[in-house]
């Protein structure tokens, strides 16, 4: 019974993990520019990585892999958003235009 | 104090959980290992409460299970923008207002912004952040300022 909940489990995150991981490297070859293309990379950071990881959490031999892989995933919430901004920010200084329209004061790159 | 003692607890569960060894002499060689790290981190004076935020501690979970609810939901809108030819993507900048205190919190908030997918934090300029939004209503969902409000109140009164 709790083995074949795990593997439901294990099936939905692996499947579900990689059809995000298809869709955000299909955003990063649609959407046009560096910054929207950041977005796209971000689906594939938190839902890709994370449903691939818990389904690969249900289907470890023991407890201690299971935590090992919970370490990744926290390890992946730190690090994928401040290693985004640092690119995002480098874009942003290197004096890369965003495509699309302006908000107010947006524009002024003082 | 409570700061090198939860330091020190988070080293060894680390080091436990990592190692899954459970006899005693192991288990003392952890014990010894974590304390030259102690030692030393005292020494480096890193240990302090941007380090080891325990003033945050019991708030933290809900902010979590709030944010990652608010990330899912992120997700599932910008893959539907992406594989849905008719849907509007229009990437533009805006500003947002800060209201947390210290450096930690403005850390968490940025953070917090660029992890959601829809927003990315570009820039950050005193008390306000540039961001990256993918669609308008990514950009409108920031500016009700919930998510604003939410790291504030994590930050409390200490």
């Amino acid at each position: 019974m709790i083995q074949a909940a795990l593997n439901i489990v294990g099936w939905v995150g692996l499947v579900g993990g990689g059809a995000f991981v298809i869709v955000g490297a299909l955003g990063l070859v649609r959407l046009p520019d560096v910054y929207s293309r950041m977005h796209a990379a971000g689906i594939t950071d938190t839902m890709g990585a994370w449903l691939m990881l818990v389904g690969m959490m249900a289907q470890s031999p023991d407890w201690l892999t299971a935590v090992k892989l919970f370490l990744i995933i926290v390890l992946i919430f730190f690090t994928s958003p401040t290693s985004t901004y640092a690119l995002a920010n480098a874009a942003y200084g290197g004096g890369v235009k965003p495509v699309g329209r302006d908000e107010e004061g947006a524009s002024s790159n003082s | 104090m409570g700061h090198v003692i939860s330091m020190g607890a988070a080293l060894f569960a680390t080091w436990l959980l990592l190692s899954g060894h459970f006899t005693g002499l192991l288990i003392g060689f952890g014990v010894a290992s974590c304390l030259v790290v102690l030692v030393i981190a005292r020494r480096m004076d890193v240990i302090d409460r941007e380090a080891q935020p325990v003033h945050m501690t019991p708030r933290t979970c809900g902010y979590w299970v709030w944010l990652v609810k608010e990330i899912v939901l992120a997700n599932i809108d910008v893959a539907k923008r992406i594989i849905t030819p008719g849907l509007p993507i229009e990437p533009h900048l805006i500003r947002v207002k800060a209201t947390q205190r210290d450096e930690l919190g403005k850390v968490i908030y940025a953070n917090s912004i660029t992890l959601t997918p829809g927003t990315v934090t570009v820039d950050i300029d005193g008390e306000e952040f540039l961001v990256h939004a993918l669609s308008q209503e990514a950009a409108d969902d920031l500016a009700t300022g919930e998510m604003d409000r939410r790291v504030t109140a994590l930050e409390g009164e200490g």
